[in-house]
């Protein structure tokens, strides 16, 4: 148990001395490669500038992961109510789904203004894994429940809320943590696209800024703190999945070995 | 007094199978009825075409006044994985808008019948393959039904509990004043039991024997050495021989 959570960190802080080392024996210039060190006093120096972009770039994250859940369960079970609605409007999901978000991002900066476009392209990206999920989890209730909930009379509404959402929730719970690093992405995605536009200056346009100027260092810092949020969110979302399946699902049980 | 008569009941699944021919089968009130066959002759399905999950392609089920609140304890034990036991024996009253307060003390008497008394907060993967079986009888005794159908509710337990709920049974029947049709592979279990056997044999399922073993009602252990106990379980096995060679 405990080597298990030593040695990645181990590995990670080998890595980091490796770089260090190099830079300095091989005398690289921090145009070229920042060493490390370096990185973190960027980081340091440019905190001011560098955590507001990280706070905007959340911010989007995390509403268009919202909107992503909302909408997409919602959709999910209005699928459900019928094979018909699903036949006809699954296939436009697909479609947005399948087209890189990177070549929808130009066109939707014409028609929306930057900040709006940027949260419509992480929410485009968040958006499917949500809906098929939930959609496949909503189908796959136990046969026997369901015949049980039938004998007893049970409404369609007390079929979803008490049988078909619970039993829904380990996939949904799957889409999610899948959603949350693609919003991630999307946000950055489209950040980048939106270029010298960007007035929102999340992290991505600061990558960009600082690659014209040529500060090194600061794309690094940068690229550091994307790292960060994109773990940060896994790992919210990875607490709040073994929370809610802690009891009963089998992928929180624990084997001996 | 009837409750429930079944005549020339057919029944075809969709790829082909002929799970039940010319099934006929009336039941009284009060009645202790077992369904004993070998494996595959449509115990399942006649219990399933009875408590309305599956409809019949050809002959008539008839209740003789409205259909009645019926228990339905499947051969699986059917819990939702997500719900604590109490919430499991909750479900059928909650569907029926009975508040948790108003069902705490009935779902509470269903759980201790079963003997799961102190197993309320555990969820099914913490319990046994026979404990969570137990819940699945609290949850269809929990509505007092006046029909009780029963899948082989007791296969997966050992023989002691199995001869105490069999007791406990033959008493809530008597003292609920249910009708119970229940399913088994057991000649000793149904001739225990029953007020009356039906014997069925395979392919398609039918029942080849009809076998009358006296008024329901609570039986003590001694029954079980009683000369007409005996008796019924030779003819039972007999019959049921019978079926596995047509088999
Ligand atoms: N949903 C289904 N689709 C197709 N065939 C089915 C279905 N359910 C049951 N059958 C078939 O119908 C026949 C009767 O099945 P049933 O489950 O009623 O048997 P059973 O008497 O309860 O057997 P067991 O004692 O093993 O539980 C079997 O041959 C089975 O293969
Ligand atoms: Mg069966």
């Amino acid at each position: 148990m405990k080597t298990a959570r030593i040695l990645p960190l181990l590995t990670f802080v080998a890595l980091l001395l490796g770089w260090e080392a190099l830079v300095h024996i091989q005398n690289i210039p921090a145009y070229v490669l920042p060493a490390p060190s370096r990185i973190f006093v960027a980081l340091r120096e440019d905190w001011e500038l560098l955590s507001a972009a990280l706070f905007v770039t959340l911010k989007i994250t995390v509403l268009a992961l919202a909107l992503a859940t909302g909408i997409g369960v919602a959709l999910a079970i209005l699928f459900a109510q019928s094979t018909w609605l699903e036949r006809t409007f699954f296939p436009i999901a697909v479609i947005l789904q399948v087209t890189p978000i990177i070549a929808i991002a130009p066109l939707l900066l014409i028609y929306l203004d930057a900040g709006t476009a940027v949260l419509a392209c992480a929410f485009l990206v968040a958006f499917f894994p949500i809906l098929s999920n939930t959609a496949l989890g909503l189908s796959s209730t136990d046969h026997n429940l369901r015949d049980l909930f039938d004998l007893y009379g049970a409404s369609r509404w007390q079929q979803m809320r008490l049988l078909r959402l619970p039993s829904a929730l380990p996939y949904f719970l799957g889409g999610l943590r899948i959603a949350g690093g693609l919003a991630l992405i999307g946000a950055i995605a489209a950040e980048i696209a939106a270029g010298a536009s960007g007035q929102g200056a999340g992290l991505a346009y600061r990558i960009l800024e600082a690659g014209y100027r040529l500060n090194i260092p600061r794309m690094f810092a940068a690229l550091v703190l994307i790292s960060v949020a994109g773990i940060a969110i896994w790992l919210a979302l990875e607490f709040v999945s073994t929370r809610l399946l802690a009891r009963w699902h089998e992928s929180t049980r624990a084997r001996s070995p | 007094m009837s409750l429930l008569s079944l005549s020339q009941i057919g029944k075809t699944f969709p790829n082909g199978t002929r799970a039940l021919d010319q099934l006929d089968l009336a039941v009284s009130r009060g009645d202790f009825i077992s369904l004993l066959g070998p494996s595959g002759c449509g115990k399942s399905t006649a219990l399933r075409l009875i408590a309305g999950l599956e409809r019949a392609d050809s002959g008539t089920l008839t209740w003789d006044e409205a259909k009645p609140d019926i228990g339905f304890v499947f051969q699986d034990p059917t819990l939702m994985p997500w719900a604590n036991v109490f919430d499991n024996v909750f479900l059928p009253l909650r569907l029926k808008g009975v508040t948790r307060a108003d069902a705490t003390p009935k779902i509470m008497d269903a759980l201790t019948r079963v003997g799961l008394g102190d197993f309320a907060d555990s969820f099914p993967r913490e319990l046994s393959g026979g404990m969570k079986m137990r819940a699945s009888i609290a949850r269809a005794l929990v509505l007092r039904p006046a029909l009780l159908l029963m899948d082989e509710p007791f296969a997966a337990l050992d023989e002691i509990t199995r001869l105490k709920l069999n007791r406990d049974l033959l008493e809530l029947q008597a003292e609920l004043g249910m009708t119970v049709i229940f399913v088994t592979h057991s000649v000793y279990e149904s001739a225990y039991l029953s007020s009356r056997i039906c014997v069925f044999s395979n392919r398609p399922g039918h029942i080849i024997e009809t076998i009358d073993v006296g008024p329901s009602g609570p039986r003590g252990e001694e029954f079980r050495l009683t000369s007409a106990y005996l008796e019924t379980c030779q003819r039972a096995s007999a019959a049921l021989e019978q079926a596995m060679e047509r088999a």
